[in-house]
């Protein structure tokens, strides 16, 4: 992937049509032209790949030794002292001449063309072009249109051979399924046989042809460009926070395009993130607040359904005290939201039950309380340490970054991982481990020893000591999150602890929910407040505002399920949360629901879990409500508002001030912008992002907390209002430091495997059965079947073939399914998808256990 | 009057068995590699075919010697031998790689001990089933003999050579294409800068790409010395070459003569070479170096062999080394439309001017053939062809501008721009009549 040209103090002075610009050194004539005010016309360009020259389209006259010569501008880099005209009747010509022989082909369709109004050749040939062709001759013909895979679709004739998805189909997806065909006029863009296109990126191809040859099935003849309105977002299908421009025709959402956004997705998305936006179409949303009578879930007005859960709660509070309400969920919700649910969960329930994760993740400390990297350290770094899940499943676009910096030589990755990863072929070291034992593989690769012959976790010393060689560089960054939900996050976490003593490591937290970290950041978890700072430490601070707070650290959503499964917690609210699906083990999330006297749930959504409540509040969600969310980086973007939320559904920070009213408390909050002052104010991570900050023009691609004039150490606060001193004259409060992470104590050693199992790996895929690909028709027949890889060698062991159906037993659950040899899986383990709709790994998970062994026997 | 001097390139062709290494042996074969690889070193190799000043004969008449001295330093580097002939009419190379292979091997051997190169590759025409099968053979035996592979003939120089077969494209001929095609991707002519091969060649290392015929010619140069060679010619044109003479001459065929000393006329009159036109017809006009080349008239029978001078007096080029003699039963549009078809179907399509060009003038060549022109196609020929190649004109100049990434692009006006500037009248009687008058 091209990046832009550094930023340089040194500029290279050129003279662009008799006038001098500065450019930056090594920059190509058209970037810097366009930099200056000259745009040169292009098609096959794009800042994001490599140049090709192949259009012709930018030619210009450079002068060379011999006089001037059209040169395409795309692929002169700058040099002191070159004349570059653009303008010339020499230079009108070649750039006619191109556009009349680009139309020669051409259908000129374009009042049937979706591409029609927002085209560059379109634009261009009435900008640059002749006004007719002198062409008479029959144009070219191709079967119209052909399927690339069951998102995109190409027009042949339309195409214009501008190489630029096939460029980025190879060079920035690294998916290189597409190519051309055939040769003069008769080529054409295709795939290779039975090898369809499909990659987690085609989306992207879409939005870059600069034609109407590619099209997506999700927009393909919805709507006209000149119909649409937009407004700039920053993406929630996962946690990397690509910008995007969100488009609607009428009350519809009908498009999402990648905006580039120099530090996190230089323009590009991934395919569930560009299509999801079919989900919050759907027809299945919940738009009504439901209250069950019996069996049933009845619509209710908000009033009976507020009544009701404020009602349900305050007697459990008053029956079993205020311990025993827990709120799971909140990582799907914008800043404020989430701010506004920890305080009514902490200061008017009165509970620290407060999960915003759902045991997929790892303990709040470790996420908040080690130095921080972004994503361009990563891609800077001299070497990433991936200690996390398959970036390519669950993070798409940082595979992206990662991918693009390891292929440049700007990165070397060691991955420690229990299976094969999207980015295991970039990386110079891949050791993989045997589940559970990831924090002795840590340990060694810290401290060495070991000895020369000892094998750690499964991987051999030799490997080690050549990863060793590797991270000795220092400075590295450590993308860490769960490499696999079937093993304890606890493992992973003592293993942050020990990467955490690498000469400068800092950490790129890879958590994947939506604004997981933003949740993380606004206090939702047990043992936190608000601002990155833990509960004993921020509770002066807090306490002088909100008042009392809960005196211990609460639960997390392994223990509030347990608890609950036991029938000793009697009250949940599941945020937008869908435990019964999400949580990895998933009997003990349906027990736990059926075991609690009374649910609440606020979702957009009917769920497995949320079909279970006593009262169902519908929420607003994404595109129909404004606010901030905060990437894995800490970067802090704002969200757009295009449409309206359906039936009567409430942004969830509504919900909250107007349940807090109901319970007895008021937030104080009547506006987004009055959250937010109060986050500025209190939590000392957002200290001085105001949002006057946050609305500025170069805040567009966000701001990384903490400011770096934040305060992190415990500082007395000298603005009185602030530190919450009042009219009483009391002392000031010292702001509290943000919490640091202490490793956790070295846990005992994980179980010996037996001979005749196999050690359960298992992670995301990124079609699975989570609501947003089910309910968006586009991506729901992406999702594939469960297939369990395993070593070839242990294939052979257990006299098994690959392709072959076998029947997997674990003490959970027993299924049937497809087993296929692979390499990337270890000796003794076992990788199954988490989360698809057939044959799930979430089945089998037993999360009291620190790993989860299974048996493979024939059918 | 044609000079007769001792043929280089093709002295043993004709010989029994030529293409084994019997034959080969029998005529003096490998000495040439012995000598050089245990008696000289690289720079007396090098010195010897910069004496010569031997001009690359594959098409754009580089000084191989020089070629040579701008390989970029670096570890590895490569020698590619391009023996993908494959233009019409041309056919000088596929006689050398069928019956002397041997001496092609041995002078890219010699090619490569000279500039250190790490590996030498000899891309050869998918198209020449036999040629492939004897320089199969021929590498084999190479081999077997010790003059290719480990320590060769004793000394301390090792060479792999490997022969790869293209894949039916006339672009990978193109220099850039080639190396394309050779590391497995679609043969598309590579963008400039870097401009030479010779700085970023083959899987990006330093790479000297020659032609068959400039390898032919380097045991010869090494075994008589660069002087020998320089003697012949002149010296902005030494040495021998090989011509193909085709079209309507009475003996079509591969003919090796002094360059400079003699002229188109002796090679399509003279009774050894073309022996005149067929049936005791006029020649209207030839085509002096290939299908990309400007056409000349019967006036320009007398000049030289001489590539300054077809460039500069003639504003055209010896190129490939092909002559195409058209004799006045020739309809000088369809001559020009089968040309202009040629390379409408060779284009790769990766850049546009050449990709719809091409294929626009090859349809509207067709549609005046055909019977359908307008008066307006003439202008507009002339229009399109401007638009790949700015400023091309008749009479023609060298060397020509372009619009496209390599010289395919400016290949395709020639023929139109020659057959309209010599022969407008007959694309109007086209247009006129509504037919061709030829039938």
């Amino acid at each position: 992937m091209a990046d832009a040209p550094e930023t340089s103090t040194d500029t290279v002075s050129i003279t662009v049509d008799g006038k001098v610009i500065a450019a930056q050194p090594g920059e190509m004539i058209i970037a810097a032209a366009e930099r200056n005010g000259v745009y040169i016309p292009r098609f096959c360009y794009h800042p994001r790949m490599r140049p090709v020259g192949m259009c012709r389209m930018c030619l210009v006259q450079v002068k060379g030794p011999r006089g001037f010569a059209l040169s395409p501008a795309c692929y002169v880099a700058v040099a002191e002292g070159q004349e570059v005209v653009t303008d010339s009747p020499e230079v009108k010509k070649a750039q006619d001449g191109v556009l009349e022989f680009l139309l020669v082909n051409h259908p000129l369709d374009c009042p049937v063309c979706d591409k029609g109004g927002e085209c560059p050749l379109q634009d261009q040939t009435l900008t640059f072009g002749p006004g007719e062709t002198r062409f008479v001759e029959e144009k070219r013909h191709w079967a119209k249109p052909i399927n690339l895979s069951d998102l995109v679709l190409l027009d042949r004739e339309r195409c214009i051979q501008c190489d630029r998805c096939t460029r980025f189909a190879d060079e920035v997806a690294g998916d290189p399924l597409i190519e051309f065909v055939g040769r003069g006029a008769s080529i054409e863009v295709n795939t290779f046989p039975d090898l369809p296109f499909s990659s987690y990126f085609s989306g992207n191809t879409v939005q870059i042809c600069p034609v109407g040859a590619l099209t997506a099935t999700p927009y393909r003849f919805k709507a006209r460009p000149w119909d649409l309105e937009q407004v700039e977002s920053t993406c929630t299908s996962c946690a990397v926070g690509c910008r995007v421009a969100v488009q609607s025709s009428g009350a519809k959402l009908t498009r999402y395009l990648g905006v580039d956004a120099d530090p996190v997705n230089h323009g590009w998305l991934c395919d569930r993130g560009r299509f999801d936006f079919e989900a919050v179409n759907s027809d299945e949303r919940v738009t009504a607040p439901l209250v069950r009578k019996g069996d049933e879930l009845i619509e209710a007005s908000w009033g009976e359904a507020l009544a009701a859960a404020a009602k349900g709660l305050a007697d459990v509070t008053k029956l079993h005290g205020k311990g025993s309400v827990a709120v799971i969920g909140g990582a799907r919700l914008p800043n404020e939201d989430a701010f506004a649910w920890a305080k009514l969960a902490k200061v008017v329930l009165g509970t620290d039950h407060v999960d915003c994760q759902l045991g997929d993740g790892l303990p709040a400390a470790a996420v908040l309380g080690l130095p921080r990297a972004t994503i361009d350290d990563a891609c800077r770094a001299p070497v990433v340490i991936l200690l996390g899940p398959d970036l390519k499943e669950e993070l798409p676009v940082l595979y992206l970054r990662l991918r693009a910096a390891a292929v440049d030589g700007k990165t070397k990755i060691v991955e420690l991982t229990p299976h094969s990863t999207g980015l295991t072929r970039y990386a110079a070291a891949s050791l993989g481990y045997r589940p559970g034992e990831v924090a002795l593989l840590a340990r060694a690769l810290v401290e060495g020893g070991g000895g020369e012959d000892a094998d750690v976790a499964g991987v051999s010393a030799a490997a080690i000591a050549a990863a060793r060689e590797l991270i000795s560089a220092g400075n590295a960054v450590v993308v860490l999150g769960r490499p696999s939900l079937a093993e304890y996050g606890s493992s992973v976490a003592e293993a942050a602890g020990v990467l955490a003593r690498l000469p400068g490591a800092r950490f790129l937290p890879a958590l994947r929910r939506a604004n997981v970290h933003g949740a993380l950041d606004m206090g939702l978890a047990p043992g936190v407040l608000p601002g990155r700072v833990a509960l004993a430490d921020g509770r002066d601070w807090f306490g002088r505002e909100w008042g009392a707070l809960p005196a211990e650290p609460g639960l997390d959503t392994l223990g509030i399920l347990t608890t609950a499964a036991d029938g000793r917690l009697q009250a949940l609210i599941l945020l937008g949360a869908d435990p019964a699906n999400d949580f990895p083990d998933r009997q003990l999330a349906r027990r736990a629901i059926a075991g609690a006297g009374f649910v609440v749930a606020v979702d957009t959504f009917l769920t497995d879990s949320s079909r279970h409540a006593d009262v169902v509040l519908p929420a607003a969600t994404y595109a129909e409500r404004a606010g901030t969310t905060t990437n894995l980086e800490g970067r802090v973007s704002r969200l757009g508002q295009k449409v309206t939320p359906p039936g009567v559904a409430w942004p969830d920070w509504m919900i909250a001030s107007e349940l807090a009213v109901r319970l007895g408390g008021d937030l104080g909050f009547d506006s987004l912008e009055s959250i937010w002052a109060e986050i500025e104010r209190l939590a000392p991570s957002h200290a001085g992002l105001t949002t006057a900050t946050l609305s500025a023009r170069a805040s567009r691609d966000g701001v990384v907390t903490p400011l770096p004039a934040a305060p992190t150490e415990a500082t007395a606060d000298t603005d009185d209002e602030a530190a919450g001193a009042d009219a009483t004259g009391e002392a000031p409060v010292n702001r509290p430091a943000l919490l640091s992470f202490a490793a956790p104590e070295r846990a005992g050693d994980v179980p010996a495997l037996d001979s005749y199992s196999l050690r359960l790996v298992t992670g995301h895929k990124l079609y699975d059965s989570a609501t947003s690909v089910r309910r968006s028709p586009s991506l729901a027949g992406l999702v594939a079947k469960g297939k369990l890889r395993v070593n070839p060698y242990d294939l052979d062991r257990l006299g098994l073939t690959t392709g072959g159906r076998i029947r997997l037993q674990a003490p959970r659950a027993t299924m049937v399914l497809e087993v296929v040899a692979d390499a990337g899986v270890p000796r003794g383990s076992a990788s199954l998808p988490f989360n698809l709709p057939s044959e799930p790994a979430a089945d089998l998970i037993d999360g009291s256990l620190a790993v989860n062994d299974v048996r493979i026997e024939t059918t | 009057m044609a000079t007769t001097v001792a043929p280089i390139v093709t002295a043993h062709i004709g010989t029994p068995d030529s293409h084994t290494l019997r034959g080969y042996l029998a005529s003096g074969g490998y000495e040439a590699l012995r000598k050089a690889v245990t008696t000289m070193t690289r720079e007396e190799v090098q010195t010897e075919v910069d004496t010569a000043n031997l001009l690359g004969r594959g098409g754009a008449g580089f000084p191989a010697g020089r070629k040579w001295s701008m390989l970029r330093k670096a570890d590895p580097t490569y020698l590619v031998v391009n023996g993908d002939e494959s233009e019409p009419a041309t056919f000088k190379d596929h006689m050398l790689l069928e019956e002397d292979p041997h001496q092609i091997i041995e002078g890219t051997i010699i090619t490569a001990y000279a500039i250190g190169a790490a590996q030498a590759f000899i891309y050869v025409r998918g198209e020449f089933a036999l040629g492939i099968e004897r320089m199969t053979q021929a590498l084999n035996e190479a081999y077997g003999h010790g003059a290719a592979g480990n320590r060769i003939f004793g000394s301390d120089f090792s060479l792999d050579v490997v022969i790869h077969p293209g894949a039916g494209a006339y672009i990978c001929g193109d220099e850039t294409a080639l190396l394309e095609s050779l590391e497995g991707k679609r043969g598309f002519p590579r963008i400039k800068p870097p401009y030479f091969p010779a700085v970023m060649g083959l899987y990006g290392a330093p790479t000297i790409v020659n032609n068959v015929e400039t390898m032919s010619n380097i045991p010869w140069i090494v075994v008589n010395g660069g002087a020998a060679f320089a003697a012949l010619g002149e010296p902005q044109a030494t040495g021998t070459r090989l011509f193909a003479v085709s079209g309507h001459v009475k003996k079509p065929g591969n003919y090796e003569v002094e360059l400079a000393k003699n002229t188109f006329r002796d090679l399509i009159y003279d009774p050894r070479f073309g022996a005149g036109i067929r049936n005791g017809a006029e020649l209207k006009a030839f085509i002096p170096g290939g299908a990309s080349s400007f056409w000349f008239g019967p006036d320009r029978l007398d000049m030289a062999l001489d590539e300054t001078k077809v460039k500069g007096e003639g504003g055209s080029m010896m190129g490939s080394g092909s002559i195409i003699a058209m004799d006045s039963s020739t309809c000088m549009v369809r001559a020009a439309w089968r040309l202009v078809r040629f390379f409408s179907r060779e284009s790769c399509g990766q850049c546009t001017p050449c990709r719809e060009g091409s294929s626009w003038l090859d349809k509207i060549m067709y549609r005046i053939e055909a019977g359908d022109g307008r008066p307006d196609d003439l202008d507009l020929l002339m229009d399109v062809c401007d638009n790949i190649s700015p400023g091309v004109q008749w009479p023609s100049r060298w060397p020509p501008n372009m619009t496209t990434i390599c010289p395919l692009g400016p290949s395709i006006p020639p023929p139109i721009v020659s057959a309209l500037g010599m022969f407008r009248d007959e694309f109007l009687t086209h247009i006129k009549d509504g037919a061709c008058p030829y039938g």
